[in-house]
């Protein structure tokens, strides 16, 4: 198991100039990243479609590397998003699923099955033509710069400590440090996007 | 091929083209069917299959913040399974697209048979999304209607497709 916040900064050094979705992991993301306009945290605009929305900016971007911390709560809910990815077939797409095993943002109760699916299974038979597992940081370290030197798709399933949330809504302290709104503006305008 | 009172595939093309489509988000349904051999075979427009049409509008939505122009083509059913989805990631990004949505069960003025056609235009209606209707080749400039009215008010607008195998079948 490892903490999100530490999967965050041994990725950070190997982004380049990569878009960054970030998913449930915005709060952490927000403190690590030096490129704002280019980070899209969203929130959750709806529960199980950060994947696809990432696969559309990898489509619409294709120069550019698009990463995307996804939880495995989204996955499940969405998994025919595998199958979409494996047949565009971007080369520029990273697929980080940060797996808690749990609806964090509920009280922590388990997603379905949490214990023993093998997500980066999933997505090799989807189509993935490359896909890995970590369950540890060290392993992780050694192995991220590879990762992002690859061509796409490339899909990572992350086992994360969970951070379970279990105070109403409204008396949560704030994920994002900005609207989404303004973060789609911010990275449309870095990229020179004005349709 | 055309036949006078459908609606040509052709036309449909050429509208999405003249507003500058350069992806259709899609799942295949009976009543749009007709155009799949069309965009294929256009190098200009980027068919994203989905397995969900849920997943079509977080795409799409994806697809317009990186600076394309989407189109999402599915079919009546489809659209009422995508609710959440059509809320949070369009209406709630402002993200200005058009649905074409094969509108299964639809007859005029006729008897309906078919809950899918029941629910359609209240569905719309809960949403708030504005809809067009399309059922022959004169109706096509309400599509160009709906491309303006989208990217007016930055939402989803519906062109409902309510010619049930024609087209190429004819």
């Amino acid at each position: 198991m490892m903490q999100a916040e530490e999967i965050l900064k041994a990725f950070a050094p190997h982004r380049g100039n990569a878009l960054v979705v970030s998913g449930r992991s915005s709060k952490h993301w927000a403190k690590i990243s030096t490129m704002p306009n280019r980070d899209l945290a969203l929130g959750d605009p709806a529960m199980g479609g950060h994947a696809s929305f990432a696969l559309g900016l990898a489509l619409a971007q294709p120069k550019l590397k698009v990463v995307l911390f996804d939880s495995e709560g989204d996955l499940q809910m969405s998994l025919g998003v595998l199958s979409m990815v494996a047949e565009q077939r971007p080369k520029n797409f990273y697929h980080f699923v940060l797996d808690n095993e749990c609806y964090a943002t509920t009280g922590g109760q388990p997603v379905p099955n949490a214990k023993t699916i093998a997500y980066d299974m999933l997505a090799k038979g989807c189509g993935y033509p490359s896909s890995y597992a970590y369950t540890n940081l060290e392993s992780f370290q050694v192995n991220v710069k590879r990762i992002m030197e690859e061509s796409g798709p490339v899909f990572v399933a992350m086992k994360i400590v969970p951070e379970v949330e279990n105070v109403p809504i409204g008396q949560r302290a704030p994920r994002l440090t900005r609207t989404k709104d303004q973060a789609v503006a911010d990275m449309r305008k870095e990229l020179g996007i004005n349709n | 091929m055309t036949t006078e009172g459908s609606l040509s595939p052709e036309i449909v093309l050429a509208e999405m083209k003249k507003h500058g489509v350069t992806h259709v988000v899609w799942l295949p349904d009976s009543e749009t069917n007709w155009l799949y051999t069309l965009m294929k075979a256009d190098p200009a427009i980027t068919l994203v299959p989905v397995p969900r049409e849920g997943l079509a509008f977080s795409c799409a939505a994806g697809l317009h913040v990186g600076g394309a122009k989407p189109v999402i083509l599915i079919q009546n059913t489809g659209l009422m399974e995508s609710g959440d989805s059509m809320r949070g990631w369009t209406m709630g990004m402002n993200i200005p697209v058009v649905l074409m949505v094969g509108y299964r069960g639809y007859t005029r003025h006729g008897v309906n048979k078919d809950t899918a056609a029941t629910y359609t235009e209240p569905f719309l209606n809960a949403f708030h999304i504005q809809y067009y209707l399309v059922e022959n080749s004169s109706d096509a400039p309400r599509i160009s209607v709906a491309f303006e009215e989208a990217q007016k008010n930055k939402r989803p607008v519906a062109v409902l497709i309510g010619d049930e195998y024609h087209g190429f079948n004819s």
